[in-house]
């Protein structure tokens, strides 16, 4: 850090990170628009196997954006830990307790609501 | 005792002393716990989202037939294309970022001004996008009824594709206006008015025999929403209490209204950080070409401004998966 003049340039690393950025993206939106039958209308997990997909093709992009373009990668183990492991524990926590009151609400409300007149 | 005491700073606000407690400088350490807090409010949003799309999981409005328009293709169903593309604006404009701040580290001036120009035109034509795909949500792309309790019908021919209001209504030249604070009582107004009436709807609607309705319903196993028979549409219609054109935070023709409303919340929240950073931008720019840091030896200002609109970028790829993809 306090010698700024020796630091090489990272150029290569940016553009292959983009590649690959650019890559899950186009991955999500080709399988978004076709959808295929057989990931999006099973289900494991409680869930379609194309919503899994998704989401971990999202944690990807995450990591890529902030080890390389947010240079996390070159911050002590300390800091990333404390920025890191807080944000995932907090949101793991609230989403797993949103989403199982959400699902509880739907089973209780549901049936009550109608549908034909 | 002497370790609980904080080293005097040399005088600058933004020093923070010589201690470091992590490895990083105060700015950039300060940055990161503002983003991680900024993550923990963007989580909250996603997380209530998250909790009335999983109440309403039988009748949540699905992505693909909310967002379908691409600019200079008109009627031409184009699903994610349009935000596909936002995302590839907003990630080009994430790597222009980290270009410059790469170039910081090697005091070149003259690239650090040319990436962040590239990243300030890529956060404007981001915002544009943005703002075009709020005014396609808002005007709507085919009308719809709502019924007493709410819920919100459509229309579709035979082969189930949703049809446009004015395809089949019938014009009954109602001598209705809009009643606006220059026509009668000056604190008195109404919403604009939809272009049809329910009753020409119906009347449309007995006149065309091949169309018929489908309600907000999700069929489980093909994902798709109900269509209702026509020998039984009528029982729902003679329900109908408004024609909706397009979405607001009070109605929706796509469907479910809290979907309209988290919608313009959170997208609008990125895009207000959006906006924040290419203000945020634009006046380090300058002081690039003024030569600031320049004269501070090191370009640290440019790296901090970088995690910051990087962590727009993150919030984006976020956004994109869970109101466009999941």
């Amino acid at each position: 850090m306090e010698h700024a003049q020796e630091h090489t340039s990272h150029t290569k690393l940016i553009w292959k990170v983009f590649g690959i950025l650019s890559l899950v993206t186009i991955v999500e939106v080709v399988l978004g628009i076709i959808k295929p039958d057989s990931l999006h209308l099973t289900k494991i997990l409680g869930t379609s196997p194309l919503n899994i997909i998704f989401l971990i093709l999202t944690l990807v992009k995450a990591y890529y954006i902030t080890w390389f373009f947010m240079h996390m990668a070159d911050e002590k183990k300390s800091l990333r830990r404390a920025v890191v492991w807080t944000a995932v524990f907090l949101i793991i926590y609230l989403a797993t307790l949103l989403l199982i009151e959400g699902s509880y609400i739907n089973d209780v409300l549901g049936p009550l609501t109608k549908w034909n007149y | 005792m002497e370790a609980t005491i904080a080293t005097k700073a040399n005088g600058k606000t933004w020093d923070g002393g010589n201690n470091k407690p992590l490895g990083a400088s105060y700015g950039k350490m300060m940055m990161w716990f503002f983003i991680l807090s900024d993550a923990l409010t963007f989580s909250g949003f996603l997380g209530a989202y998250g909790l009335m799309r999983f109440k309403f999981i039988e009748s949540w409005p699905i992505a693909d037939e909310v967002f379908t328009h691409f600019p200079f293709l008109h009627g031409f169903h184009a699903p994610m294309y349009y935000v596909a593309l936002m995302t590839f604006i907003l990630i080009f404009s994430s790597v222009t970022m980290v270009l410059a701040v790469d170039a910081g580290h090697q005091m070149n001036k003259k690239k650090v001004t040319f990436y962040m120009f590239l990243t300030i035109i890529g956060g404007l034509i981001f915002l544009g996008s943005q703002a075009w795909e709020w005014k396609n949500f808002i005007n709507g792309s085919y009308g719809a009824v709502q019924l007493n309790d709410g819920k919100i019908i459509q229309f579709v021919d035979a082969s189930g594709h949703q049809i446009e209001l004015k395809s089949f209504a019938t014009s009954a030249h109602s001598e209705r206006i809009q009643h606006t604070k220059d026509k009668g009582l000056w604190f008195e107004k109404e919403a604009t008015l939809p272009t049809f009436t329910v009753a020409e709807v119906i009347e449309g609607f007995k006149a065309n025999p091949d169309i018929t309705i489908r309600t907000e319903k999700i069929n489980a196993d093909t994902k798709t929403k109900t269509i209702i028979p026509r020998a039984e549409a009528m029982a729902y219609l003679n329900e109908a209490n408004a024609v909706i054109e397009g979405a607001n935070l009070k109605v929706n023709e796509y469907g479910k209204t809290l979907f309209a409303d988290f919608f313009f919340f959170i997208t609008g929240f990125h895009g207000f950080h959006v906006l924040s950073g290419v203000i945020i931008n634009i006046i380090i720019f300058f002081n690039v070409i003024i030569g600031t840091y320049e004269r501070r030896g090191h370009y640290e200002m440019v790296e901090k401004v970088g995690l910051y609109w990087h962590f727009v970028d993150l919030v984006w790829v976020f956004v994109f998966t869970f109101f466009y993809l999941v």
